[in-house]
């Protein structure tokens, strides 16, 4: 479905957008023959999606390469800096909620809320300028670019890695610690909490045992679909930092109307998105005893 | 042959007009003390008044700036100027007053997110009418298209479309709305699937009115508080994606003083030290949707209660 959206919007003229517009008509028209892209839409699209079936993505047209060779190592470089950003924020985007739900209405929740949510209306390419300037300028702490020298070690990636991680955590942060918040006030008023309450349990204990466990599920489901929006992101962040993502490989893929590689990209953002959702609904259902049980039952 | 009829037998003894003129006046009385509430909310009040200086700019930007926001020949002589008394934001690589073109800046991106806004709002409540009051096939397809475009981040999904239709602030404005469009229809249809079920619109059925009528004329005045609070919440949305896609190239176009364009113009001289281009255009957009943030907050805390 998506794909199909996607191939309506099929760019006009390929060989025109490669060679650039002073080119003449006739190697234009002569390279349009060598890719087919001269052919109806319908022709092409049945033509790409037989090919993804068979596990063939097609060849790039902007970097005459197979776009498989280009997108599996931006994919796994987008994988490291994706999974850092949630490294840092999934702890501190939960601490932050169920600190706020604690105190609700008081002056600490509403700071964390508003701040939280302000944080993540900022477009991820303005933290990603500010933290230059701040980090990467003014204070010399942190490199201003995300690609690390060849060969290096763990620590020195991690380091190279930190700022843009850093963007996408502010942008994270407000959503993941909005839903631990409101999964918290939820169980605060439940039941079992005051049942915990009166059988003389201490509120550390009772927090611990009885509210989180069940108010960070619902929060467990909102990561997953960040992930999706994740890599939307990505693509401005990769393009400040000069990292060699799947993010930069759909900025680069859009600028040249390289239609496969732009397809096939967001193909994969789409099934990045589907697959973790998936492993959100089995943790979901692992971690929940409620679901657990009664599929066992059944 | 016996709907004629009914309307006849209606018309000699008309409803009593009372229970639809109380709805009413609650319905004011209503709507002022939203009002009140709303004037009370420190956080709305901030938000709406960072607002209204950035729609003051964007209106009378033009005329109240020192200098002209697209430069002038020889602005080029005193390029890339730190700022000082002459220009408080400091000059840009072309020589360009940065104060201006910040003020200036706030129209485009002001105009196209509340135009992509509004048109993503009123198909949206256009669709989530239709499907929630007939239900059926049509709202299981347009559940499914929702979740498609769930699945790929709007930033993505509409560098897609610009490409292929060639950005400009139309196309902008049209592919951010339809892609908003199924999102709103969600939420309004959710609240229009209850109430359907109340006996204003049973009443309604049973006078025999148009569906068009009780879609628009009953159901939509009391939906309207989850219209506005998603207007609200899209308004961000839109101007993080319209600054994000012009940033990237495929939103506004150059010269416009447009502050994704000014810093994709200018982050990459901040390793010489040069921040104020990039600064105060970023510091813009980062008021910008904090401000509608506090705006957001304060309605929803009123209109959800």
């Amino acid at each position: 479905m998506i794909i199909f959206v996607a191939a309506q919007l099929l760019p006009g003229d390929v060989g025109r957008a490669i060679l650039g517009p002073f080119a003449a008509q006739s190697s234009v028209d002569q390279l349009n023959e060598e890719l087919g892209t001269n052919r109806s839409i319908v022709v092409q699209y049945g033509d790409w999606v037989g090919g993804v079936l068979q596990g063939d993505l097609g060849d790039s047209y902007a970097f005459s390469r197979p776009v498989g060779d280009l997108l599996w190592p931006a994919l796994k470089n987008s994988a490291k800096l994706a999974l850092l950003a949630f490294v840092i924020v999934v702890p501190i985007g939960i601490l932050g909620g169920v600190a706020a739900a604690l105190k609700e209405g008081r002056l600490r929740d509403r700071v964390i809320s508003i701040g939280g949510l302000s944080a993540t209306a900022i477009p991820e390419f303005v933290w990603a300028v500010l933290g230059i300037m701040i980090f990467g300028v003014w204070l010399g702490v942190l490199p201003t670019t995300a690609q690390a020298p060849q060969d290096a070690g763990f620590f020195t990636q991690v380091k190279y890695l930190l700022l843009p991680a850093l963007c996408l955590v502010f942008v994270l942060f407000g959503y993941i610690a909005r839903m631990a918040r409101a999964g918290t006030i939820e169980s605060l008023d439940a039941d079992y909490t005051r049942t915990a309450y009166l059988k003389g349990l201490p509120r550390r204990t009772v927090i611990r045992r009885h509210v989180l466990r069940n108010s960070l599920l619902p929060t467990i489901a909102v990561v997953a679909t960040q992930v999706g929006y994740l890599f939307g992101g990505l693509v401005a962040i990769e393009l400040i930092f000069n990292y060699n993502g799947l993010g930069q490989l759909i900025y680069r893929a859009a600028q040249r109307q390289d239609f496969p590689l732009l397809l096939s990209a967001t193909l994969v953002v789409g099934v990045v998105y589907l697959v973790a959702t998936l492993i959100a609904d089995v943790l979901y259902s692992l971690l929940n005893p409620r679901i657990r049980l009664a599929s066992s039952e059944s | 042959m016996s709907r004629p009829e009914e309307q006849v037998v209606l018309a000699e003894h008309p409803l009593p007009e009372t229970p639809r003129g109380e709805g009413d006046e609650e319905a004011r009385v209503a709507r002022r003390e939203r009002l009140r509430l709303l004037s009370r909310s420190k956080t709305f009040l901030a938000g709406a008044l960072v607002f209204g200086v950035f729609v003051f700019c964007a209106i009378f930007g033009e005329a109240v700036v020192p200098y002209d926001p697209l430069g002038s020949p020889t602005d080029i002589l005193n390029k890339l100027e730190a700022p000082s008394s002459s220009h408080y934001f400091g000059t840009d690589q072309l020589g360009r007053d940065v104060f201006s073109r910040v003020v200036v800046g706030a129209r485009d991106i002001l105009v196209v997110a509340l135009a992509a806004t509004l048109l993503g709002t009123v198909l949206g409540a256009a669709i989530g009418l239709v499907t929630g009051y007939f239900r059926g096939l049509v709202d299981d397809v347009l559940m499914r298209i929702v979740d498609a475009f769930l699945a790929i981040p709007l930033v993505i999904l509409a560098t897609v479309a610009l490409v292929a239709l060639g950005p400009s602030k139309v196309t902008l404005v049209v592919v951010i709305g339809i892609v908003f469009a199924p999102i709103i229809a969600r939420t309004v249809r959710a609240a229009v699937l209850s109430e359907r079920e109340l006996e204003y619109v049973q009443a309604a059925r049973l006078r025999n009115e148009h569906a068009p009528y009780i879609m628009f004329a009953e159901i939509l005045p009391n939906v309207t508080a989850p219209i506005v609070v998603e207007f609200t919440v899209r308004l961000g949305y839109a101007i993080f994606a319209i600054a994000t896609l012009t940033f990237l190239g495929f939103g506004v176009q150059p010269p416009s003083p447009d502050w994704g364009l000014q810093i994709k113009e200018n982050y990459v001289i901040l390793n010489g030290g040069y921040w104020w281009p990039t600064l105060f255009p970023a510091l813009a957009i980062a008021a910008l949707v904090i401000s509608i943030n506090l705006i957001t907050d304060g309605i929803s805390r009123v209109f959800e209660r």
